[in-house]
């Protein structure tokens, strides 16, 4: 069949969809969604419109972004707005099916928002909130519209279209045009598209590979994540277009194997563009061959560079190698390969659908476009973002993310993963950009955005990243794998209140000799944290040092929990739940907790009555308690 | 936590006998060409099918790809994903990514370490849980997340944690191995 026909099916297919007079139900099924219990909620889905006998289309589609929210419905009535309804559980459910889909109330109360034309009483349109306000989709422009499993929605909403418009260009004006809309790699470095293509494309050779790398191993970033499990042909197109322009006839997907439910989509993704003929030996008739396979990674962070990954991939330990010679040249088999992520390739394809200049329109200056960050932490809206480069990191925050969770402090937010750093409260309106991100310290990074509150230490959080980075060294430069320890131990030593004076200066010294004495990213930014957190956040190493404080209150070895005895109402629940027994106490009497034997859990602090909240934490001062318990109201 | 019995027959995860073994080594080697790069998609095949890579079954992958063991084993080694001791029936992964990290991982870790008697690593003398940590799920929104075996639950709280893994041992067992 020709595209053309395919293209008719799709949106015959599409459209008598969107006029069915059945109700349609979209359940984002997504990984983040069945970990919020998505599941159940089809179920109790089903089970309730058999029971009211309402013929409805279940769809299971991709992640919206709006996880704090999940697990999330669309419904969607014949001739009406469609409604968000989100944080459900089976009986939510049985009320909407009751109430909206039998009857005719939208149920306001439990609605997060409508799309589409028209307006219900009582319920906001979703993408005017301030949660979606701000957001560009361009990457993500599916995710959550359509059924990742059916190429032809990915087809019926614009899909492939920018391939067949490239196999209508020469390879170089494609090249060209990717190069026009100044994209650039988005898995961290930023370097761009359309130059690293043309390298590839200029290298000598008839055989070369593109690889789309999923290795998305920055922990707390999942945005590749969602976009192969919501719209897996956005990224797959990318790929036949860059293989067409650089002329290769063989490609690859390395994806972590923590991603089992992306591999499933992106092989029933394979499977169907062969059947449509969008992938093979001469595709749609044009003579133009191209293969994909997947390669399952095995859990190791280092084979997101892209030397190490191009090992993994030939059978070998993901050891990063020496550039150049650089992969344009010799990549797979000592072949010309061109190594883009999975948001990149996502890009491509909107990009040759739109056009560079409509891309280029959205972005600043030198970051042209979007950027998708998955925004955690203690931030209150969780979730999955899309949002122009330029942005300030307190329209994110703020804005998107509604701020901070409890209405506690901000503290700082990490960008970059374990090769970024931390931005402290001065740079919340710096602009969200390639350059300003590194001109703070930190990166661009992935995109993983994971915001941090008063309570948490920043000692402990280089200290975290530290350990990752560390036992994530391949081994193979000294200065990585020994430095890196060296400066583990260190952290170490100042969280457990063993810092001496000197620490942080020799913490920069070896930073220092780590960045420039590692082959590979990840030596080379692995220090990002510490250096980060020394530079804005430098009293807090210096209260761990030199008074053994954590003004954090996280530090277990620094920290002491104790009972106020003014507030104690004798009531127990303490001493019952204390898991070492350390909590001495008595009806309506004032309990203390045994210092000696306490293990500093928190156990007590999470079960004392709210209305009493007489455990509290102290560090580096002495806790003023009776050693032994008094009566409730008597003197201490 | 109390020992949970076993279930009946041969404990899955045991030393195999080595014609049981070979013959397994075939039915998975039978789908490959014997390439180099197939080791890291033979290796998890094993993992998968044995639970843990046996020495025999390294051996074997060697002469099949032609390399040394030594290279085998040196893959072996290199990915998080492999081990070279048994696991237990239910595999729980506590995620230690950074979105779970700062909203409590580590207590999480704390409290199932506490229940199950034994560290991040480890396995119940049992041989019913191997309790492990993971760098990321990529579920941080609904941090912190832990996983039994293929099921995610986020937003965890030790409590809740300590249930989960309360109704595992009273569901009947559901690994593929």
């Amino acid at each position: 069949m020709s595209f053309e026909g395919i293209k008719r099916k799709a949106k015959s297919q599409w459209e008598e969809m969107q006029n069915s007079p059945n109700p349609r139900i979209l359940i984002g099924t997504a990984t983040c969604g069945m970990a919020a219990g998505a599941e159940d909620i089809l179920h109790a889905i089903e089970k309730e419109i058999a029971k009211h006998g309402i013929k409805a289309d279940i769809i299971q589609v991709g992640c919206i972004g709006l996880c704090y929210a999940e697990p999330l419905i669309e419904v969607v009535k014949h001739g009406k707005p469609s409604v968000f309804y989100g944080n459900l559980t089976p009986e939510i459910i049985s009320e909407i099916v009751k109430d909206w889909l039998a009857g005719d109330n939208p149920r306001p109360d439990l609605a997060l928002g409508t799309r589409g034309e028209g307006t219900l009483e009582g319920i906001p349109k979703l993408f005017e909130l301030p949660v979606l306000k701000p957001q560009v989709r361009i990457a993500l422009r599916n995710c959550g519209n359509i059924d990742p499993t059916n190429i032809y929605h990915y087809i019926a909403n614009g899909g492939y279209e920018g391939f067949i418009k490239a196999l209508k260009m020469k390879p170089q004006e494609v090249i060209d045009e990717v190069k026009k809309s100044g994209l650039r790699g988005r898995g961290g470095a930023g370097f761009p598209t359309g130059l690293k293509w043309q390298f590839c494309r200029d290298a000598p050779g008839t055989l070369k590979y593109i690889v789309c790398n999923a290795d998305e191993g920055d922990p707390g970033a999942f945005m590749d994540r969602a976009v192969m499990e919501g719209d897996p042909h956005s990224v797959l197109e990318g790929m036949l277009i860059g293989a067409y322009a650089i002329g290769a006839s063989e490609g690859y997907v390395y994806i972590r194997a923590e991603y089992p439910l992306a591999i499933k989509r992106l092989r029933v993704a394979l499977k169907q563009m062969e059947e449509c003929g969008l992938l093979g030996d001469n595709i749609l008739g044009s003579g133009f061959d191209f293969h994909i396979k997947i390669k399952e990674g095995a859990g190791a962070f280092v084979c997101g560079e892209e030397t190490a990954l191009m090992a993994s991939i030939e059978g070998n330990r993901g050891m990063p190698r020496a550039r150049p010679p650089f992969p344009a040249q010799s990549g797979l088999w000592g072949k010309p390969t061109n190594i883009n992520n999975v948001e990149t390739w996502a890009n491509v394809s909107a990009i040759l659908q739109k056009g560079a200049g409509w891309y280029a329109s959205y972005g600043t200056e030198k970051s042209r476009g979007t950027k998708t960050f998955s925004l955690v932490g203690k931030v209150v809206r969780t979730g999955l973002i899309e949002v122009p480069m330029g942005i300030s990191l307190r329209e994110i925050i703020y804005g998107i993310g509604g701020g901070i969770l409890g209405g506690k402090g901000y503290k700082a937010v990490q960008t970059g993963g374990p090769s970024g750093g931390c931005l402290p409260a001065s740079l919340l309106d710096s602009p969200v950009d390639f350059e300003s991100l590194a001109a703070a310290g930190s990166i661009m990074g992935s995109g993983g955005m994971v915001v941090m509150d008063e309570n948490t230490c920043m000692v402990d959080v280089a200290r975290y990243f530290l350990n990752f980075t560390q036992s994530e060294s391949c081994g193979k430069c000294v200065m990585c794998r020994l430095g890196t320890k060296q400066m583990l131990d260190i952290l170490e030593d100042i969280v457990n209140g063993r810092g001496r004076k000197g620490d942080i200066e020799l913490l920069l010294e070896i930073g220092d000799a780590i960045k420039n004495g590692s082959l590979c990213a990840l030596g080379g930014t692995a220090p990002n944290p510490v250096l980060t957190t020394i530079r804005y956040f430098r009293d807090e190493y210096e209260a761990h040092i030199n008074e053994k404080r954590c003004p954090a209150l996280t530090c277990r070895p620094l920290i002491s929990y104790y009972i106020n005895s003014e507030k104690c109402q004798g009531c127990g629940i303490c001493a019952r739940a204390c898991p070492s027994e350390a909590i001495k106490g008595g009806k309506r009497m004032v309990h203390v907790i045994d210092q000696g034997k306490c293990i500093k859990c928190g156990t007590c602090l999470d079960v004392c009555p709210a209305k009493f909240s007489a455990v509290e934490v102290s560090s580096g001062k002495p806790i003023v308690t009776p050693a032994e318990p008094v009566p409730v109201g008597g003197k201490a | 936590m109390k020992a949970v019995q076993a279930a009946e027959g041969v404990p899955r995860a045991t030393q195999e006998p080595d014609k049981t073994l070979d013959s397994r080594m075939n039915e998975i080697l039978a789908s490959f060409k014997g390439e180099k790069s197939e080791i890291i998609p033979i290796l998890q095949q094993v993992q998968q099918k044995f639970g843990y890579l046996p020495e025999q079954a390294m051996q074997r992958i060697a002469e099949f790809v032609h390399v040394p063991a030594s290279t085998v084993f040196g893959v072996g080694t290199f990915y998080a994903q492999f081990k070279l001791v048994p696991t237990g029936r239910n595999v729980i992964k506590i995620c230690r990514g950074t979105g779970c990290y700062v909203r409590g991982a580590p207590r999480i870790l704390n409290e199932l370490e506490n229940q199950l008697g034994i560290k991040d690593g480890g396995t119940t003398p049992d041989m019913e849980y191997t309790l492990e940590t993971v760098a990321c799920f990529g579920s941080c929104a609904l941090a912190p997340v832990m996983v039994v075996n293929d099921k995610v639950h986020g937003r965890m709280t030790p409590d809740k944690a300590k249930k989960v893994i309360g109704k595992k041992s009273e569901e009947p067992q559901s690994s593929d191995r």
